[in-house]
């Protein structure tokens, strides 16, 4: 279990940020910590790391305490036992998949290197160098790699980012089932909704430095719709009048989509405003593509 | 051409090389710390540190040169402690010529290595910090391999420097046969004696042998080697 409970002055995009955050995160859970980007994110889990410091405040995991501000206790990353997953990946572009694994063991055990890159479909990459490899296959490379070094806790720095958005949706199921096999506590930063709903136990979201709302996926994403059989939120890209009526692109998603509204309903609407869009009277109609 | 299988003809040659040999060894051991410090520890007095390492860029050699003698000499405080422990000091001496010559070519290894450090990917680092690695490990395991293209330019052009070295030896190690006549010396020699034959000899072999080094390092290392040379 991991407890935090910190604050640090962070410069953000928009100007100073009073970062605080107080939770808990239970053994064995995946947590995503989502929200918009240059609010403390990334550096949540560097300062679980140990690679950057909070201004005030504890991180204490299974009772061995990590950071405290008040008793001056600050252990240095190498003795904090976490597997952290780079944006960029970070693998030791010298040595193979396997000695990768091996160097970031805390006893080097070939054959327990070997299981983890069986378990995760890569042991035939294990002579290959880095630079070889595919963007999904150095992300796994990464993943194993973190999972090799028998962490605490397991902490993902938005590790799917790079990737186009076919292997991206392959690598949340390996994620998934990676969590399934490892049981690691997790923590990863993400933006991205579906990935969210797809992997996460818990969320915790943040926005401007502070929790807005924390609890399950479902709980969360989902409270805000009305009592409305289907709704999704999106952006106006562009209000256009044709005749009488008025023609509303909205960008929902990946998608794009042109609504017809009228003029009392057009008053409201500005291009920018995030709104919701539902539908009641009609049953959608699903498709396998 | 007889004088070419006159040992003592080659003699200047073999000094030379012995000396940008053992110089780069010594450069890479006192280089890479300063580069490593350089790169990544944040302090006061940086550029000061960085100014005094870029010196002897900008100084004429007769000016270190001039200081190094005053240091080197018995009554100088290095010459002295160099005598106290080996029992001779260290003006024309191979020893001073060592040491001179790391200083005088410190920045030519310290430059391309502290470039190399600063483009490191520091997440690699922090990957290995999470490990357990300790610094040391981190640099000997991680960084040194990453960035084994500037330590190679740093040796090759350190090594070449030194071979063209010719002031601030002609300063500290005065020209005696077999200790401090090296090439750059040898040629000077022998055009004050208007030797010619044997100057033109010297030179030409020091000509093509440099021209060999630099055209193996822009085979080998390409860009990255570009523009160290004003490092």
């Amino acid at each position: 279990m991991l407890e935090i409970s910190i604050s640090k002055k962070l410069l953000g995009a928009t100007g100073i940020i009073d970062f605080e955050v107080t939770c808990t995160f239970e053994k064995g859970e995946f947590w995503t910590i989502f929200g918009e980007s240059g609010i403390g994110k990334t550096t949540l889990l560097r300062m679980i790391a140990g690679l950057d410091t909070p201004d005030r405040g504890s991180i204490t995991m299974d009772g061995e305490v990590w950071f405290d501000s008040k008793k001056r206790i600050n252990l240095i990353p190498q003795k904090r036992k976490v597997g952290f997953v780079f944006q960029n990946y970070a693998l030791f572009e010298n040595m193979s998949v396997l000695q990768n694994l091996l160097f970031a063991q805390p006893h080097k055990d070939i054959s327990k290197a070997e299981e983890i890159l069986e378990a995760m479909g890569l042991l035939a990459l294990k002579e290959r160098l880095p630079n070889t490899l595919s963007g999904g296959q150095r992300q796994r490379v990464a993943l194993a790699r973190s999972i090799a070094q028998e962490p605490k806790i397991l902490l993902l720095d938005e590790p799917l980012s790079a990737l186009d958005a076919l292997t991206r949706s392959r690598l949340q199921d390996e994620l998934k089932k990676t969590h399934e096999i490892f049981k690691l506590t997790s923590l990863m930063v993400s933006h991205d909704r579906s990935e969210v709903f797809k992997l996460s136990d818990q969320v915790l979201w943040l926005k401007e430095g502070k929790i807005f709302q924390m609890g399950k996926p479902k709980e969360i994403f989902l409270s805000k719709t009305s009592t409305s059989k289907f709704s999704f939120e999106g952006e106006i890209l562009n209000i256009e009048k044709k005749d009488v009526i008025y023609v509303v692109t909205i960008g929902i998603d990946k998608q794009i989509v042109e609504v017809v509204v009228d003029e009392s309903e057009v008053q409201e609407l500005q291009v920018g405003n995030i709104i919701n869009v539902s539908t009641k009277a009609f049953a959608p109609i699903i498709k396998i593509k | 051409m007889r004088e070419l299988l006159n040992p003592i003809f080659w003699e200047p040659f073999g000094l030379t090389i012995k000396l940008a040999f053992i110089t780069t060894l010594f450069l890479y051991l006192v280089g890479i710390p300063i580069a490593y410090y350089l790169a990544y520890t944040k302090f006061r007095f940086r550029a000061v540190l960085e100014a005094i390492i870029a010196m002897p860029l900008v100084l004429p050699p007769s000016v270190l040169g001039f200081y190094f003698l005053l240091a080197f000499s018995q009554n100088g405080f290095l010459g002295a402690l160099w005598k106290d422990l080996f029992g001779h000091q260290l003006a024309f001496h191979f020893d001073g010529l060592v040491i001179g010559s790391i200083i005088f070519s410190l920045p030519f290894m310290v430059h391309p290595l502290l470039s190399g450090f600063k483009a490191m990917d520091k997440f690699q680092i922090e990957a290995a910090h999470t490990m357990g690695k300790g610094k040391f490990q981190t640099l000997l395991k991680v960084i040194l391999p990453a960035i084994k293209s500037s330590l190679a330019t740093g040796g090759v052009i350190s090594f070449a420097h030194t071979v063209g070295e010719f002031g601030v030896v002609l300063m500290i190690g005065g020209n005696i046969d077999g200790e401090t006549k090296v090439a750059s010396i040898a040629i000077y020699n022998e055009v004050e004696a208007l030797n010619y034959s044997m100057a033109h000899s010297y030179s030409l072999i020091l000509f093509a042998f440099s021209f060999a080094i630099l055209w193996l390092v822009y085979v080998k290392l390409g860009n990255e080697v570009k523009g160290s040379f004003h490092a």
